[in-house]
């Protein structure tokens, strides 16, 4: 079987990566405002709301109710979809899937398309496919553009160019659209807007994800900020649309719950600017041929591990990525995959399915199990708890024990002075030493190890030289 | 070979996943709603709300310029010294028109958010897109409480547009700036 496009090709393992990552102070400095904001703004959109928990816990049955009835589930959305005039097609891996998009974009004698964000889209490496096959296709959303124009990866789920910050956005702008521009972030989205809008006004062909699908009216949702996604799921005469088995909820009632988690739990907004619902074709309203693409690629598998299966009910808001301590410092192409961040951290493994593949076995290391991921989560997955399962998984996938993997992975955070000063100088380690003489616990690579004996503490002055001692 | 279909709804029936415990829905179904929630809602997204009683009154700040109206907005809407643009309409002519003038379906006071759903005074969606100025009218009696409350006035399977402010991007630095694609100016009249 061919390697799974959900991680990148030849990337390096976690650990190697992040070690480059963290030498890179621009992109520490950009996570740390960036992700900063977004928390502290998150925090006040959802104290507004007294029945937070509620909310929470009900976005989680429903998406468990999901997964326990997902093969009748996507029956009755087939034939909601049908019934309304749409075209489902099933693909049971990335390769079946971008064949089935390519196709559609030739009958359509389309060479060029224009693309609304979608995650579904991005793990399965659409772009590049459609690109082999000689048809190109134009990211409309902000920081895809610019991931896009600057020849990048993305780095976050929500805003995958967000370990970039105005200036670098305004020198890429610069470059590819041969313009000036300002850095004002204004000017910035002014020189997007120009640079899209006749691609909008005269492509035939958009290509979408979905943010949810509603199995029993066949409605698809998809929520934005900027318009590019109205444009898209409106002007074209033609609208594919790729999205998960997963991303379903059983009833239109349901969405009351998302359309509340989702948009305070991403963006920090009471809602999105814009969300855009439609059933099918509508005669003389948008599109009039509609495709719908279901992809397992990984899924059915992930759905088999009783305590993996949760990581399903993502619903991709970012909040997780946001919060988390080792994804402020290592950014999101550390992971190798368009999964970064907790959610990452547990998702790609399930969905390469490979535990000895040595990318998707590193990943489950990348985590300080703080457990701040799943205080935030609006579908309240259990991160740490998935997290200590796969890597027991990994463990066992390599034959070899707990502790050499712990220390293996450990080895490069404290190989240097500099990076274990800038550590501890941000308290991140500091609290973990005790003041009794032991180590209970260590910050993520050592934690595997410190949870299965005591460690004497090291001289107060000198922990690093301890740890270089005592490494093993 | 079985057909990709087949392959994955039997494999989704081989991770025989129990049977989940039935929802409990105990978060709030009603808010408390409202024309001064609603308005500070909407102008928290940096959109221009007017609370009027008269509308043709209202629509003067239209004068003089070109705006597209969905054929069955009241008549009384249509006042003179503006030059209406009704369908058909080319996109090109939606794109170069100064704003767009509709009503809604239903609006939302809890997160400040105007439903269209393409019925009466509304349009298409492309109406409410192109032009970069959108002047919507709201009457007092369509606003509900809650996301809740909403979502069960409206028909699911209608083309829906869900409307917080005007466009806008949190892709710079995570921080939100208005006017992207969409209408970079939203008005709303609340109608009492
Ligand atoms: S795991 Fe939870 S917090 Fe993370 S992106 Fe998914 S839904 Fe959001």
């Amino acid at each position: 079987m061919a390697r799974n496009p959900v991680t990148w090709l030849g990337s390096p393992t976690f650990p190697k990566a992040a070690r480059e990552a963290l030498q890179d102070t621009q992109l520490r400095q950009n996570l740390r405002r960036a992700t900063g904001t977004i928390r502290g703004r998150r925090e006040a959109a959802v104290a507004e709301m007294t029945d937070w928990e509620m909310l929470r816990v009900a976005g989680e049955q429903i998406k468990d109710d999901v997964l326990a009835r997902l093969d009748t589930l996507l029956v009755q959305l087939e034939e909601s979809v049908t019934a309304r005039g749409g075209v489902v097609h099933w693909a049971r891996d990335a390769e079946e899937a971008n064949r089935i998009v390519l196709g559609l974009c030739r009958d359509e004698g389309a060479d060029e398309v224009v693309k609304v964000k979608s995650m579904a889209t991005a793990e399965i490496g659409l772009n590049e496919a459609l690109e082999a096959g000689g048809v190109h296709a134009v990211e409309t959303d902000l920081a895809e553009l610019i991931v896009q124009l600057g020849d990048d990866r993305p780095s976050h789920i929500l805003v995958p160019a967000i370990h970039r910050n105005r200036s670098e956005i305004r020198e890429i702008f610069q470059r590819r659209m041969g313009i000036e521009v300002s850095d004002e972030p204004a000017d910035l989205a002014e020189a997007a807007r120009v640079y899209l809008r006749e691609k909008f006004l005269t492509t035939k062909v958009a290509i979408s994800g979905a943010n949810f699908a509603v199995a029993d009216t066949g409605s698809i949702v998809v929520l934005e900020s900027e318009g590019n996604g109205r444009m898209c799921l409106t002007l074209p005469d033609t609208l594919i649309t790729v999205m998960g088995i997963e991303k379903l909820v059983p009833s239109w009632q349901d969405l009351e719950v998302f359309l509340q988690l989702l948009p305070r739990s991403s963006t920090a907004e009471r809602m999105n600017p814009y969300t855009s619902v439609w059933t099918g074709v509508t005669p003389g309203d948008g599109p009039q041929r509609f495709h719908l693409v279901l992809i397992d690629n990984g899924r059915t598998s992930t759905l088999e591990d009783s305590v993996g299966r949760q990581a399903l009910r993502c619903i991709r808001c970012s909040a997780c990525l946001n919060v988390c301590p080792v994804y402020e410092r290592t950014g999101g192409k550390s992971y190798g995959s368009v999964y970064p961040g907790p959610i990452g951290a547990i998702l790609t493994p399930q969905l390469v399915g490979d535990m000895r593949d040595p990318q998707a076995a590193s990943l489950p290391y990348a985590s300080s199990l703080c457990g701040a991921c799943f205080e935030v989560c609006p579908v309240r997955i259990d991160i740490p708890s998935v997290l200590t399962h796969l890597r027991a998984e990994a463990v066992e996938a390599k034959g070899r024990t707990a502790e050499s993997i712990a220390m293996a992975a450990a080895a490069w955070m404290f190989r240097e002075a500099s990076r274990y000063e800038k550590a501890q100088k941000a308290g991140s380690l500091a609290r973990f030493l005790a003041r009794d003489g032991k180590i209970t616990s260590l910050p993520w690579p050592g934690s595997k190890w410190t949870s299965s004996r005591d460690v004497p503490a090291p001289p107060a002055e000198s922990f690093r030289t301890w740890w270089r001692k005592n490494r093993g | 070979m079985a057909s990709a279909r087949e392959e994955i709804l039997q494999r989704i029936r081989n991770a025989r996943v129990p049977a989940a415990a039935p929802v409990v829905r105990g978060y709030l179904q009603e808010g408390p709603g409202g024309i001064d929630l609603f308005a500070e809602r909407v102008a928290d997204y940096r959109a221009i709300v007017h609370v009027v009683t008269d509308v043709p009154q209202a629509l003067e700040r239209l004068r003089g310029k070109r705006i597209v109206a969905p054929q069955d907005v009241p008549a009384e809407w249509l006042i003179d010294g503006v030059t209406w643009l009704h369908e058909p309409l080319t996109i090109a002519e939606l794109d170069q028109a100064d704003g767009v003038l509709t009503g809604c379906a239903v609006a939302i006071a809890d997160t400040g958010t105007i439903v269209l759903d393409g019925g009466e005074a509304q349009g298409r969606r492309a109406l409410t897109l192109l032009p970069d100025y959108h002047l919507c009218v709201v009457r007092a009696d369509q606003i509900a409480g809650s996301v809740p409350e909403a979502l069960g006035r409206l028909e699911p399977t209608r083309p829906l547009t869900f409307i917080s402010g005007p466009s806008a991007t949190s892709d710079i630095e995570l921080d939100r700036v208005e006017g992207v694609h969409g209408p970079r100016t939203l008005e709303v009249l609340i109608v009492t």
